[in-house]
């Protein structure tokens, strides 16, 4: 461990707003990359599912 | 292409998108198990256990997102280039598919490089922003990617759009090695690479083993979104065939 204490950890001598920051866009960024073509993937699924029953019935 | 048969034989498979659909299901899970052990292993021991900087203290540990973020940023440039080369010479669907989703990821890869740059700009070089070699072309590449998302969606015909996306990709891959020489050919602010395939890292080992294993991580994470979007991206082009109807309709 490189800290003393949960209070250093999170203030990072001085840097945290910094440090911490960082990672949260890097976890933004990781999440969205992932949730958007799942979401995605939702969206063709139901479309395309509509779609064949819709040609099935004509 | 039954007559030309001096390619090896996965590159013959990798053109079937149904081919792709199947392989990319079974890697995705090992990646995103791969990618959660690397990321969080090496997040902890990023922000925990690696060493602080003896001149910059803790805001050093910017670098463990940072580097891997600007490495991952030029290997997908590269790739989405490759990739439309291949999609232009072999009219390969697959191809022309893989450069088109690389494209939305490289630009969020580089908007967390140039972002994470700035950051750690503020409180070691007491700036947001320099116009500095390096950080110019990092931008450029950040521009490429947007220019290419935006001539992709520009136009109707995905042939078309696979084909002018590809030539503008391969015109911008010059930016690849300024970015790469930029901190040798400029007197720059941006300090030389952490990584060279040459010699050891300037770093002691506490620092860069934690960065390797980042890197790795963020490559296992590329490689999880992307499949993703492919995934997506065949099952759109090849709706009309049987295999995806079958899938679809469960």
């Amino acid at each position: 461990m490189s800290f003393e204490s949960f209070a250093e950890f999170i203030d990072m001598g001085g840097h945290g707003l910094y440090v911490w920051l960082s990672y949260a866009i890097a976890l933004v960024v990781i999440v969205i990359n992932i949730v958007n073509p799942l979401m995605h993937k939702r969206h063709i699924f139901t479309e395309q599912a509509r779609r064949l029953r819709r040609e099935k019935q004509s | 292409m039954a007559d030309k048969k001096w390619m090896p034989r996965w590159f013959y498979q990798l053109a079937s998108p149904r081919w792709c659909y199947e392989i990319t299901g079974k890697l995705l899970p090992l990646f995103v198990i791969a990618a959660i052990l690397l990321l969080v292993t090496g997040t902890v021991w990023a922000l925990a256990f690696a060493p602080a900087d003896y001149q910059q203290g803790n805001s050093f540990r910017i670098i463990y997102i940072h580097v891997p973020s600007s490495i991952l940023a030029q290997s997908c440039y590269m790739l989405m280039a490759v990739a439309g080369a291949i999609g232009l010479i072999w009219k390969m669907k697959v191809a022309d598919m893989v450069a088109k989703c690389c494209a939305p990821i490289g630009a969020s890869i580089a908007v967390l490089s140039l972002a994470t740059g700035a950051i750690w700009g503020k409180p070691t070089w007491g700036s947001w922003w320099v116009w500095d070699a390096r950080l110019t072309s990092m931008l450029i590449l950040f521009f490429l990617y947007l220019g290419i998302i935006a001539l992709n969606s520009a136009i109707e015909s995905e042939r078309t759009a696979a084909q002018s996306t590809a030539v503008l990709a391969l015109v911008g891959l010059v930016n690849i090695p300024i970015i790469k020489y930029s901190v040798d050919w400029w007197n720059t602010l941006h300090q030389p690479a952490t990584f060279k395939l040459t010699e050891r890292p300037a770093m002691p080992a506490e620092m860069w083993v934690p960065l390797l294993v980042m890197v790795i991580g963020f490559y296992c994470f590329f490689a999880v979104a992307m499949m993703l979007r492919l995934r997506n991206e065949i099952i759109q082009r090849e709706r009309r065939s049987s295999w995806v109807r079958d899938l679809i309709a469960g």
